[in-house]
């Protein structure tokens, strides 16, 4: 069973939820920009929620399915359509052999999550060059066979409020970085304004464009760890927010980091969107996170039902 | 451990930093790499990985299973934080000589240095004296970062220690050692790049058929010879 990339998109790649141990060789995680996404989709036709899902972004790709097989989309909508019937997000479809399926439009977000029951086979090279990484058109998928016993069980609709909350302009909650207290006169700056992603923004970071923040001192530090969702402030008061395939250290001050519960808005944004940031305390982060776990997992509950031999037979 | 920390800080809301100061020193190098590999040996459920950097470590964790573990703790970071205190009670330091050392043969000449004329121009002294000074002193990899396997080396000897290129190049040629003040490196891999280059080294940094698949692990020691 595979899926042919009949037409490439752009930057159309496999992403899993990171591979993580090797940070102290420089090499990041990596993964899916919205964790949350991935997670769901692969979650709705049954798979592991870590297992690879392919990540497109607009113009996508054209899809070919050499088999039959269950899919689902999430995250960005790019108003999808299975051999032209509307393949909308967050539910299952089936693709027959020889199906086509087609990205027509741009709705909203900017990286949108494809899995089929499955999964894909895992990149088995987490050191390839990530600006290589992407798959071009004539390349075939391999997928996981599993085979079609009956149709994919009515999962319904995902409950809006499992989903993350995405805009174009989302205020996300932000932990208080080290040097987030050497923020001159203005504690409140980077509170009060709003930053627009710079045309210079992708899968390593976003360049914000705002008013320019100042710092008491030079700032100077010497290279340290930073995090997918760390935000930096560059000499020239423009900051950066770093994403999945971040440099493993750096040393620009660190003025905040983008909680976890809310690092899917960030991942969805790309050049053109906006994005305000609110303080919130260790404890607030943690819960947000927790509310984020239950809701994964009582989804996971619910289609593990689904997906067994007595839930299909419904 | 004898060396404490300067702060411990949260790094997001899963992670948190050790930091043992803010300079370039083997001592506080030796402590970030002795306290990254104890909790790695002895790690804590929900711990992801501990990676030292120059005088610091992160400790990356997984707050549900922390939370699950320790639920009397009233958040994940404060259960961390004493785990990490508890590490920092116990690790033992060893010294750097524990460290592998590694040769690495270069040439540093024509199309392999660009930057070696810049270098002689801040040093003062020929293109010669220049790879003389560079090649009399052992390094050490402080840490990796920037490109998977990209060693910081240091100390690069204060004559030689020129700044920067003001601009980038597009590309640098894999195997090429760059000067960047008093830090030194070497690109594993084709890579932007705006340090100073004074040579090129065909040895591979990464081989994807050991395990792990790096020639470079923080503490090393490094010698130059040329090819």
């Amino acid at each position: 069973m595979s899926l042919l990339l009949k037409k490439e998109g752009i930057f159309t790649s496999l992403q899993d939820l990171g591979r993580f141990g090797r940070r102290r060789f420089g090499v990041p995680p990596g993964g899916a920009m919205d964790r949350a996404a991935a997670r769901i989709a692969n979650l709705l036709v049954g798979n592991d929620e870590s297992d690879a899902v392919l990540e497109l972004h607009y113009p996508g790709p054209e899809i070919v399915f050499e088999a039959e097989c269950i899919f689902t989309l999430a995250g960005a909508d790019f108003d999808g359509h299975i051999d032209g019937s509307p393949a909308v997000n967050w539910r299952t479809h089936i693709g027959r052999e020889s199906s086509v399926l087609r990205f027509t439009q741009k709705h909203s977000g900017n990286r949108c999550y494809l899995a089929v029951r499955g999964g894909f086979p895992h990149r088995s090279d987490a050191l390839s060059d990530r600006r290589t990484n992407r798959l071009p058109a004539g390349h075939r998928l391999p997928c996981l066979p599993v085979p079609l016993h009956a149709p994919p069980p009515a999962v319904g609709i995902v409950s809006n409020s499992i989903l993350p909350a995405y805009s174009r302009f989302p205020t996300v909650r932000v932990v208080a970085g080290a040097e987030f207290s050497l923020l001159k006169e203005d504690n409140n700056a980077l509170e009060s304004a709003a930053f627009m992603l710079s045309r210079n923004s992708d899968r390593m970071g976003f360049r914000l464009e705002g008013p320019a923040l100042r710092m008491a001192g030079n700032g100077e530090m010497i290279s340290s760890p930073v995090d997918f969702g760390t935000i930096q402030l560059l000499p020239d008061g423009q900051l950066i927010a770093l994403m999945a395939d971040h440099q493993t250290t750096g040393g620009y001050p660190r003025l905040g980091h983008i909680i976890k519960a809310d690092l899917p808005l960030a991942g969805q944004l790309g050049p053109g969107d906006g994005i305000g940031f609110k303080i919130v305390e260790i404890d607030e982060a943690e819960r947000a996170c927790a509310q984020m776990e239950r809701d994964i997992n009582w989804l996971k509950t619910g289609l593990r039902f689904a997906y067994s031999p007595t839930g299909s037979k419904q | 451990m004898n060396i404490q920390p300067t702060r411990i800080f949260p790094l997001g809301d899963s992670a948190i930093t050790v930091e043992f100061g803010n300079e370039l020193s083997i001592e506080l190098n030796d402590a970030s790499i002795c306290l990254a590999n104890y909790l790695s040996e002895h790690p804590f459920p929900g711990l992801i990985e501990a990676v030292p950097a120059m005088a610091s470590v992160a400790v990356f964790y997984d707050q549900s299973t922390v939370g699950r573990t320790y639920p009397s703790y009233e958040t994940t970071l404060s259960a961390v934080r004493d785990m990490v205190s508890n590490a920092l009670l116990t690790a033992p330091v060893r010294h750097s000589e524990s460290g592998r050392v590694v040769t690495i043969p270069a040439r540093f000449s024509g199309d392999d240095a660009p930057d070696l004329g810049v270098v002689a121009s801040f040093a003062g002294v020929s293109p010669d004296h220049v790879i003389e000074i560079f090649l009399s002193v052992e390094y050490r990899v402080f840490m990796l970062g920037f490109l998977p396997g990209f060693p910081y080396l240091g100390a690069v000897d204060e004559r030689i220690a020129a700044p920067r290129r003001a601009t980038a190049r597009t590309s640098v040629p894999k195997g090429s050692i760059g000067i960047a003040g008093g830090q030194a490196g070497i690109y594993p891999s084709a890579s932007p790049g705006g340090w100073q280059i004074i040579g090129r080294t065909e040895e591979e940094l990464i081989d994807t058929s050991v395990e792990p698949p790096f020639i470079f692990s923080p503490g090393d020691r490094v010698h130059f010879v040329r090819d």
